[in-house]
């Protein structure tokens, strides 16, 4: 575990080295954080310090930036990120009773995270899925077409995908 | 050697969301079977708009679309069509005669009928990730005319003269945004500051239920890159920048390998087609922030910053990216741009109405049978965008409203139905063009709660810069809630209106000045069920849940299924005798309106 963080660490430096004395270099924060999330999953304290050490920009303008945007998450993330999306297309189509049905069966609010860690839920503002809707998006895949039984269903394949590792 | 068919596979978001991958993989499979694959090629390409009858698959020569396909069709497909050279009637996509240009490259089903294509003509024929393909439709021509025929200067009368205003909503002057840019920084001008210029591509598409920028990149990445480098020729810029959402993972990827490929062609770099022109493209991914929809949001957020905006002018015509000169143009208006310089500025401004020339993407969505994305002549009406290529309203229901432009536009009710669709038209019904999206909405939805949602997000968006923004579009949502909680009063309703025209008048950028619009449209043209949700504590939809009642009917058989699943036991009756619901008790949480299995159970 040790050297995969201390990997993690140093891919990050190498990308911080390929942007930072490109002409106006600062302006690469926001590709750095995106850099970081990828490799962490999520923004913490130390990662932003890492950053602002070697970027030469304060830890607190690197906070500001991080809240500022819905994307970058500030506490860990579950092994499975839930999005649903709350787009027009997919409010009129029923959303609202989707996202019911997954807080009732997670027993989680948007922004948490179930208790053996397996998933988050968040909400995201349109997918670009709109000939599908409503969608939910697990990770990188996008169930569309979903229904309250549907979306069920789908939480429970990837509960036995799980269990089967 | 040449091919006797060509297979299309669609690979756009809905197609793939629909598994395409085992389609190609079964048909690929098949083909070998039959000893087919020298005689068959099969392609991928973007986005064809029918996505609500994904997975596509079309055929040509011929121009069959089969749509709704499974893997199990493919081996009926391939004998019938391939094999005996047979298009299969049980699965083809109803074939209508039309008059549009484009029906010999889309096939002719009814959905491309009042269609036309310009913007998005590649979308759906070529694939997006093969340069060679861009290149047999006339693709980068644009570039080499303007390079070895035109002067910048030419290029911007072109531009003006075609009549093609901004697609991103505001429906500026493209040419005359061009020719400010170009003129900046030149002796001549007051603020001479430098040399340096920059092109931006806005593909921060942030409106819920939005999908067009989305689909032209992932569907034809060279067009609008294309654009973007006769832009900065016009302007005399060197470097140009793509912001796009982090959250269109796809269209990324597609881009960074049409610039690579672009590279790699001579077509960006230094010396373009060996002339004195150098220009590249980078991108840049947004972080999911709607204000950086807004150009001097966007800017600051490509400078590495927080994303607000900043008072205008000095435009970024101007004063823009990193203090220089920039010219921002939206995907939609960049994908246009060859198309102004191949078929003349002139041939351009013979589509579409006196003041708003062209086309239009729309990504139409909802409760709408053919759900997806389609681009018509501006001046097309609602009701044709809607009932011809949108095929109606599902379930034979009732058109209730349509929403465009998003959280900045507004809900027209059925008498607007035959508005055409232009700039100053929608403007004037008291909706806006926006960017292009379009929701219908039937009788399932209450309007008031549409409104609370457009403002939730706006509110979520507000950046904080500027007080009306800020705290107004709070405020106004707070009434909104209290309406549909059932505890609003007359004097709310006016409350709302003043408010928001407050809020429009005052606010800094293009969010705060249009956030209030969903609410001022819906109070303007459905007053009554705001005034039924104030007066009379009903919501006509059935949405708004503090308002509504649940109730038990004779239907009921007693099975005690409703009586389990209440939390807060308000429902009494013994087994195989009707149940009752205790009004005082319920807290309207509809859990036993989903569990009846019966129908006896209604909600008023």
């Amino acid at each position: 575990m040790e050297v995969v963080e201390k990997d993690k660490k140093q891919e990050l430096k190498e990308f911080i080295d390929s942007v930072k004395n490109k002409e106006h270099g600062d302006s690469y924060l926001i590709a750095v954080l995106h850099k970081a999330q990828g490799l962490y999953g999520y923004l913490s304290r130390e990662v932003m310090d890492t950053i602002a050490q070697e970027m030469q920009i304060p830890t607190a303008h690197i906070w500001g930036v991080a809240t500022f945007y819905h994307y970058f998450n500030l506490t860990p993330p579950g092994k499975h990120v839930v999005s649903v999306c709350l787009g027009t297309a997919c409010y009129v189509k029923g959303a609202p009773q989707i996202l019911e049905a997954i807080r009732n069966e997670l027993k989680i609010d948007f922004g948490q995270i179930t208790e053996d860690k397996m998933f988050s839920l968040q909400i995201a503002r349109c997918l670009g899925a709109c000939g599908v809707a409503p969608v939910v998006m697990i990770d990188d895949k996008i169930h569309g077409e979903m229904t309250p039984q549907k979306v069920v269903d789908v939480i429970n394949q990837y509960r036995k995908a799980e269990k089967k590792q | 050697m040449s091919k006797k068919y060509i297979i299309t596979i669609c690979d756009g978001t809905g197609c793939i969301q629909k598994d395409n991958a085992a389609i190609r993989k079964i048909l690929e499979q098949q083909l070998k079977e039959h000893n087919l694959t020298n005689d068959v090629r099969v392609n991928l390409s973007g986005c064809l708009g029918m996505c609500d009858k994904g997975p596509i698959v079309v055929i040509n020569p011929g121009y069959t679309i089969y749509g709704n396909v499974t893997t199990n069709d493919i081996p009926e497909i391939v004998e019938e069509h391939i094999v005996k050279g047979k298009p299969l009637a049980r699965l083809a996509i109803q074939e209508d005669h039309l008059y549009n240009r484009f029906f010999r490259i889309f096939g002719d089903a009814k959905f491309f009928g009042k269609q036309m294509r310009i913007a998005l003509r590649n979308c759906g024929i070529i694939d997006p990730e093969n340069i060679d393909d861009y290149l047999s439709l006339r693709g980068y021509e644009a570039l080499a005319k303007v390079l070895t025929d035109m002067t910048p200067k030419q290029v911007i009368e072109e531009v003006k003269l075609s009549g093609l205003r901004g697609r991103g909503g505001a429906g500026f002057p493209t040419g005359v945004k061009w020719q400010i840019t170009a003129r900046a920084g030149s002796p001549n001008s007051p603020r001479s500051a430098s040399d340096e210029k920059y092109v931006i591509c806005n593909a921060d598409e942030g409106d819920p239920g939005a999908f067009m920028d989305r689909s032209a990149i992932e569907g034809d990445p060279h067009t609008v890159l294309e654009g973007m480098i006769i832009g900065g020729y016009a302007i005399g810029a060197k470097q140009g920048i793509v912001y796009i959402r982090a959250e269109y993972p796809l269209a990324v990827r597609r881009l960074e390998k049409a610039i690579a490929d672009a590279r790699e062609h001579g077509f960006l770099g230094k010396n373009i087609l060996g002339s004195d022109f150098s220009f590249d493209i980078d991108i840049r991914l947004g972080a999911g922030a709607f204000v950086c929809g807004e150009e001097t949001a966007l800017i600051r957020s490509i400078e590495g910053g927080r994303g607000m905006p900043r008072p205008r002018p000095p435009y970024p015509s101007v004063e823009g990216l990193f203090g220089k000169p920039t010219l921002i143009n939206n995907v939609e208006t960049w994908a246009n741009i060859p198309v102004v310089i191949l078929d003349s500025g002139k041939w351009f401004s013979t589509v579409g109405t006196e003041r708003s020339k062209g086309t239009k993407v729309f990504a139409l969505a909802g409760m709408v049978v053919n759900t997806g994305l389609i681009e018509v002549p501006m001046g097309t009406t609602l009701r044709e965008i809607i009932y011809d290529i949108g095929g109606g309203i599902p379930n034979n229901k009732e058109f209730k409203a349509v929403q465009t432009g998003g959280p900045s536009g507004g809900c027209l009710p059925a008498k607007y139905l035959d508005t055409p669709v232009d700039y100053e038209s929608l403007a004037k019904a008291g909706s806006i063009m926006g960017s292009g999206g379009m929701i219908v909405i039937d009788h399932d939805s209450c309007m008031v709660d549409i409104a609370k949602y457009f403002l939730e997000f706006t509110q979520n968006e507000s950046c904080g810069k500027c007080t009306p923004c800020r705290e107004g579009t709070k405020r106004m949502l707070d009434i909104l809630i209290k309406i549909t909680e059932g505890k609003g009063e007359m004097y709310d309703i006016e409350n709302l209106e003043r408010l928001g025209n407050m809020i429009k008048k005052a606010s800094l950028c293009g969010l705060g000045q249009s956030a209030p619009n969903p609410v001022l449209s819906t109070i303007l043209n459905f007053r009554e069920e705001y005034e039924e949700h104030v007066k009379d504590k009903k919501c006509r939809a059935g949405v708004c849940k503090q308002l509504l009642t649940y109730e038990i009917t004779d239907k009921c058989v007693g099975c005690g299924a409703c009586k389990k699943v209440c939390p807060v036991v308000a429902i009494t009756g013994t087994t195989k005798a009707k149940h009752i619901i205790d009004q005082n008790k319920c807290i309207k949480c509809g859990a036993c309106f989903s569990k009846c299995k019966f129908d006896a159970i209604i909600k008023k």
